[in-house]
């Protein structure tokens, strides 16, 4: 077969000349492939199905900006009141969230020396990151119980009793979830932290103390600057760990007392998953808002970290 | 040629009327997906599963159990791909989405069997749009399960009218005990207290008119059986901080005598003896009069089983369906050992359980006005959630029922059109 030997031969050549262009785009055809079935072909449809009145057992029905309209209020209707709880919940949940940045660094500098028996310590410090959140959630549950429960006991203590429970009063229940959450991402940014300040250079510190630098000056300084990349992903990690506090509210409150633990994520399970919830569309338009939600904090994060290579060079 | 044999068979079974036996040249594999994952009841599903099995040697039954509350949202997947031949679910509007959607399968004809004469009280309940979608097998009553002994020291006797209800209630208040338990956490139990109060205040057919969307919510008679639901309320009847404990964290006020009574479906009598009540410390009421002009409606959940529509044996679930439904089966998988609940056929005996027996004299003789299927079962879907979500809020606050009724008036107007 002259004419196939040919061809074979035509095609080396060409791949040998575009080599360099070629082979990354060989590689990451696997991983493109699967991001985009994965993450960008449903992302897509959940735009899609946004726009339709669906059950999600029959079919579609087209209505356009409907759910949109009804879901933020825009037109001549409401805003969804179940929306406007969850929204500034998930606003609450991200800046309360990080307070676990500066918790965990005081944990990490606490636990920064060497004492006898201090890996036990740092591991029991790191201990309720490592149990499911479902479980912590429980423990808290417990915990806040009116009457029997441990915080319950404490308050009365000082006098203050909370009517229906931290979980059972709608101007607490949030914070209470809040708090449990804390717990874990705490552990989670102190561990950023430790392994942040092994790799703090000891000749800067030493040259800082030279200059009388000591205390706090020496932290915000000398220590604090050094830590900006485990700052980064704790900042990070903590943004998306407030955005998924599904679990916890579903284990502690299940959205309740009256709907007012709410988040955009535990709104959007309810409308169209949950027992009573036949809302493909709706529950589609809410993903669609947090998912822009989503996509202003990432583009944010994407140009920081762009501007600091930028800098770098 | 053989499988068209069996479709004659049975064709002719089916047509002749001829009692289950009939039914033994079935052949195949019955795919059964329950939702009875309880230690009794699953029991019960797979002694049903075996015993069918064994009936009928050509033919394979397999059954997957799935968790009771998983199965609540797993249904759908299940039926829309690769369906099961016969499934779990429950009465009345909750099967609603899967009728529209066409997924339960019509089986008006085997209602017409002579045998399912016997199941006529629950027909209504498993009708919509005028066909039946599925057949019962077991339902329960609700009623006020109370300390006997708790009401006997303090000369209490079961109430019989609203006026009675409230002195009672204000009688154990006075002695330090609440007169009703509750656990709010889940919504639902809120709404079978809204399901009694309001047939006993405005009838059945008005409780019926409400859940299909034909009244307002914002209706005075609407207000009037909330504001009855207040009298309570405001005399602290309900325990405390009910909105933090489920169903289950709410019985041991009942066990410890902090709370004298219980409104709840019969479900909850094996946990309370469980907790250690005997018989003579637990009993039984209806629920009271407080209109007498309209006549008891009564809360009576049907659990039920239904045909896929893509279902393949087809001939083998109908058989199974009148199996389960059968008097022999029936008496069997209801009794006090087994699920302890009320057999749906008439000729099937009832369990000597005490609260059983009380249950079903009240259900044969005591409810005129009708049965309700429970609050989560005629209201839709969508109005159930946003509906329960309100009683809750509204048996804290009370004062905020004027916010709550038009949330709820507003989703009414979005939901039934």
């Amino acid at each position: 077969m002259p004419s196939d030997a040919t061809d074979t031969s035509k095609f080396n050549n060409w791949y040998r000349r575009n080599e360099i262009a070629i082979t990354p785009w060989l590689f990451l055809i696997p991983a493109v492939l699967f991001f985009a079935t994965y993450v960008i072909v449903p992302i897509g449809q959940s735009f899609w199905i946004s726009f339709h009145m669906w059950d999600g057992l029959g079919e579609k029905t087209f209505v356009g900006m409907g759910n949109y309209e009804r879901l933020l209020g825009l037109g001549d209707q409401k805003m969804d009141r179940k929306f406007e709880t969850s929204f500034w919940n998930n606003i609450k949940w991200l800046v309360l969230y990080l307070l676990a940045i500066p918790l965990g660094l005081f944990i990490a500098l606490f636990l920064n020396q060497t004492v006898t028996g201090i890996r036990l310590y740092k591991s029991l410090f790191f201990f309720p990151f490592v149990i499911s959140q479902v479980v912590v959630g429980l423990v808290f549950s417990w915990f806040y119980l009116p009457n029997d429960g441990l915080f319950d006991v404490l308050m009365s203590w000082f006098g203050i009793d909370i009517r229906g429970g931290v979980l059972g009063n709608p101007k607490t229940a949030t914070y209470g979830i809040i708090a449990a959450g804390l717990w874990p991402q705490t552990a989670y940014c102190m561990i950023l932290y430790l392994t942040g300040l092994n790799s703090v250079d000891p000749e800067q510190v030493e040259a800082g103390r030279l200059d009388g630098a000591k205390g706090f000056r020496m932290l915000w300084y000398v220590i604090l600057p050094q830590l900006r990349p485990a700052t980064f992903i704790a900042f990070v990690v903590t943004i998306i760990g407030a955005l998924r506090s599904f679990d916890f509210i579903a284990v502690m409150t299940n959205g309740g007392p009256f709907g007012s633990t709410r988040v955009l994520s535990f709104f959007m399970f309810e409308e169209s998953l949950s027992e009573f919830g036949f809302r493909m569309g709706y529950g589609a338009a809410i993903a669609v808002v947090l998912f822009f939600i989503m996509l202003g904090f990432i583009a944010y994060f994407l140009f920081q970290m762009w501007h600091d290579e930028q800098e770098s060079r | 040629m053989f499988q068209k044999f069996i479709k004659l068979t049975t064709a002719f079974a089916l047509s002749t009327g001829v009692a289950v036996p009939a039914y033994a040249e079935l052949s195949g594999t019955l795919r059964i997906t329950s939702d009875m994952s309880n230690p009794a009841p699953r029991a019960v599903m797979e002694k049903m599963a075996s015993d069918f099995d064994a009936m009928h040697p050509n033919l394979n039954v397999e059954l997957t159990v799935i968790d009771r509350e998983g199965w609540k949202t797993q249904i759908r997947n299940s039926l829309s791909a690769n369906a099961p031949d016969v499934v779990n679910w429950y009465a009345a509007t909750r099967m609603k989405p899967y009728v529209d959607a066409g997924l339960f399968m019509d089986i008006s004809d085997l209602w017409n069997e002579p045998e399912m004469a016997a199941l006529a009280s629950t027909k209504g309940a498993m009708t919509l749009d005028g066909k039946q979608w599925g057949v019962p097998y077991t339902y329960y009553q609700w009623g006020v399960y109370y300390r006997q002994d708790i009401f006997g020291k303090m000369g209490l006797s079961e109430p019989k009218n609203w006026s009675e209800e409230l002195s009672n209630c204000q009688a154990l208040l006075d002695a330090g005990i609440k007169c009703y338990s509750i656990g709010t956490k889940f919504l639902w139990t809120a709404g079978g207290w809204f399901d009694y109060v309001n047939s006993r205040t405005n009838g059945y057919d008005f409780h019926i008119e409400l859940a299909t969307g034909q009244v307002a919510w914002t209706d005075e008679r609407v207000r009037a059986a909330f504001a009855n639901w207040r009298q309570l309320i405001d005399m602290g009847a309900f325990i405390d901080d009910h909105q933090t404990y489920s169903w289950q964290e709410a019985l041991p006020f009942v066990i410890d005598g902090k709370a004298a009574a219980y409104l709840m479906g019969n479900f909850a009598v094996a946990p309370l003896r469980a907790g250690g009540l005997s018989d003579d410390q637990l009993d039984f009421y209806q629920f009271p009069v407080i209109n007498p002009n309209v006549d008891y409606a009564e809360d009576a959940p049907t659990d039920t089983f239904h045909i896929a529509s893509g279902a393949q044996n087809v001939e083998a679930a109908k058989a199974f369906l009148l199996y389960v439904t059968s008097p022999d089966v029936q008496t069997e998988i209801n009794s006090g050992d087994a699920l302890g609940q009320l057999p749906v056929n008439a000729k099937a005996s009832v369990s000597d359980d005490k609260f059983i027996q009380q249950g079903f004299d009240m259900l044969s003789n005591n409810a005129g006005g009708g049965i309700m299927q429970f609050f989560d079962r005629d209201f839709p879907a969508e109005m159930a959630s946003v509906g329960m979500e309100g009683l809750q809020e509204f048996m804290v606050f009370p004062d905020n029922l004027d916010d709550i009724l038009e949330r709820l008036e507003d989703a009414r107007q979005r939901i039934y059109n």
